[in-house]
């Protein structure tokens, strides 16, 4: 095989391949660091780069394929997102406060993973400390969609080309011309955010699949943005120890793969009750790749009224309608359901995720760990100057937020008239699974948009409507998935979202892998890179 | 209610942030906006209603009271910004 048909293989079928011995590791990794060596610096997908451990951990996989050995995903190279704390590989949230941190300990999710054999091949970019929709709050640069809207003239693309390549390499020295850059990206569109690292290095074959992390819509809108599956599970079902504390009632691992079964086959081993997890459910993990291929006849798929938003792009309702047509041909039930607060879910999370992040993000004090300012004397300037010059934009904005609804006088106003409308959406859920078994909306209200989109870097709020499907589920900690099912007029991929109930991820993959199978989605990116 | 300047300040080093006069005017305009679009959640009725601390209502579980862990003072140092033989070094707090 060459390497592009190695890169280009499935998970599933890869670690098929490998098991049967048609090509090995050592060849399958080597495949994935000349593709990332390739397109790296014009996507900026990965933010550091694992290739001698990945090489060693390859040859020792071999070996254990040589002898009939080897865990589920013996072999198979993956992206980490930055999230990750991973012993001895640098590990930043894309932040500059944690820009040196190098973790003497393991994430309970990768050591699940390396435990069942996978390779790993670098960090994954992402927007500061997940906070962002687009990926471009990263401290080292945004990512760029391995997809190009087919409307923007492509007459000059060789040029951008270049000129991303410089003002990435660039940014990633620190040496950053924000005016140059801008202007560099012109003609280029977010991954989503974010989980944009992950996103763009599955859908340009720079890995088999990656981990991601999802607070508000992190894995499943970037996932849509390029048509890749992502999934975000029951919270509790993923251990969150070592994962870099964004918004711990909401914040949830999950994959982003080329396929649903590749979804199922991560989850499986990236699900695991943890001690070291308070908030872990112990209970049994079942076999996820069970539940595809199985017939959704009978299945009640509910339909929420309150998801057709005004000033949605007429292809994303079309989609939307084509979804319920193919599970209606499969011989599911549809069924119109209310989801009435969900109008409220957005405020309602930016008031609990900042809160939770300003308590969370207290922890960068630059005394024991992260960056600490080398100005100031006394210890309150200590903190303030390492916080201020190692946080980003949007990282302080939000901790501003938390700090505001938390503060005397405006707690119960804010923060806990906040708890009280999550209930209401969290029963919103309770009531509709009465009358239905998993829910079918849009994944975002728009295609990928473009890097550097005016309108959204001025205001805030434009920018959070991106998840406005997706925000529910953390909210009510339920299962959700980003399916794509088509593109639009650009040749941008559109995606469908299911949301199941409370540890029935196997509906979810069920009904995801038959809107899959009825969808055909076999875009990929032209490779311009 | 608008958020002005002084209150972004005293925000600002509630959250132990420093940000220049013109970041902190700015900034008052973003707060204001994103605070005035959170106003609609007073529109939803939440009498009588629990407030929701957690996705998933468990108890919080509980371990034998034994060491686990420990001895691990060069890897919680390793990251330090300053330290001295296991210590962090910090700031001189008591004059």
């Amino acid at each position: 095989m060459s390497k592009s048909e190695l890169t280009r293989l499935t998970l599933k079928s890869a670690v098929d391949g490998l098991k049967s011995k048609q090509f090995s590791s050592a060849e399958l990794t080597d495949a994935f660091i000349s593709a990332i060596e390739t397109a790296n610096p014009a996507l900026n997908a990965y933010v550091a780069t694992t290739f001698d451990l990945a090489r060693d951990r390859a040859k020792a996989s071999d070996a254990r394929l040589a002898k009939g050995e080897g865990g589920r995903l013996e072999g198979a190279p993956l992206g980490i997102k930055d999230l990750y704390c991973t012993k001895g590989v640098r590990t930043t949230a894309c932040s500059g406060i944690l820009e040196n941190f190098v973790p003497t300990y393991e994430s309970t999710v990768t050591q699940n993973l390396w435990d069942d054999g996978a390779v790993m091949l670098g960090k994954l970019n992402m927007d500061e400390f997940a906070m962002g929709s687009s990926n471009e709050t990263s401290k080292w640069g945004a990512v760029v969609n391995p997809y190009i809207a087919k409307t923007h003239g492509n007459e000059d693309l060789s040029s951008l080309v270049d000129s991303i390549r410089v003002a990435n390499k660039l940014h990633g020295r620190g040496e950053f011309d924000k005016r140059g850059f801008e202007e560099s990206k012109a003609g280029f569109l977010t991954p989503g955010g974010s989980s944009g690292g992950s996103a763009a290095a599955v859908a340009a074959d720079l890995c088999l699949a990656a981990t991601a992390s999802d607070t508000g819509g992190s894995i499943r809108q970037p996932a849509a943005f390029t048509g890749t599956v992502g999934i975000k599970p029951t919270y509790g079902r993923c251990s969150r120890y070592g994962m870099v504390a964004f918004a711990s009632s909401l914040d949830q691992a999950g994959p982003i793969t080329k396929t649903v079964e590749d979804s199922a086959l991560m989850l499986q081993s990236m699900c695991s009750h943890d001690v070291k997890d308070s908030t872990s459910l112990n209970v049994p993990v079942p076999d996820f790749s069970a539940y595809l291929g199985k017939s959704v006849k009978g299945l009640r798929v509910g339909i929420p009224d309150e998801y057709r938003l005004d000033g949605i792009p007429a292809e994303i309702d079309a989609l939307w309608e084509q979804g319920i047509a193919w599970l209606k041909d499969a011989g599911a039930e549809i069924v119109r359901i209310s989801l009435p607060h969900t109008k409220y879910a957005l405020p309602c999370y930016y008031i609990i995720a900042p809160a939770e992040a300003s308590s969370n993000l207290a922890r960068y004090d630059g005394m024991r760990y992260g960056h600490r300012t080398q100005q100031g004397q006394s210890l309150t300037d200590i903190y303030e100057l390492s916080r201020s010059e190692g946080f980003g934009k949007e990282v302080k904005r939000r901790i501003m937020i938390g700090t505001y609804v938390l503060s005397a006088g405006f707690y119960d106003a804010y923060y806990v008239k906040a708890l009280k409308v999550r209930r209401r959406i969290a029963e919103d859920f309770t009531n509709a699974w009465n009358s239905c078994d998993v829910v079918l909306t849009p994944a975002t209200p728009s295609a990928a948009f473009a890097l550097g989109d005016t309108q959204k870097a001025a205001d805030p709020v434009a920018m959070y409507l991106n998840d406005v499907f997706t925000v529910t589920t953390n909210l009510a900690g339920l299962p959700g998935m980003a399916v794509p099912a088509g593109l639009d007029q650009s040749g941008l991929p559109l995606g469908l979202q299911v949301i199941g109930k409370p540890l029935d991820e196997g509906s979810v993959l069920m009904v995801g892998h038959v809107l899959e199978q009825a969808a055909g989605f076999t875009a990929k990116p032209e490779k311009w890179w | 209610m608008a958020i002005d300047v002084a209150t972004v300040k005293k925000v600002a080093s509630l959250s132990r942030l420093r940000e220049g006069d013109e970041r902190l005017q700015a900034l008052a305009g973003e707060l204001n906006g994103i605070l005035g679009w959170i106003e609609q959640l007073n529109e939803v009725d939440v009498e009588g209603v629990q407030p929701m601390t957690t996705a998933v209502e468990l108890p919080t579980p509980l371990r034998d009271d034994v060491v686990t862990d420990g001895g691990k003072v060069a890897d919680i140092v390793a990251n330090a910004p300053k330290s001295v033989d296991g210590f962090f070094i910090v700031p001189k707090v008591v004059e």
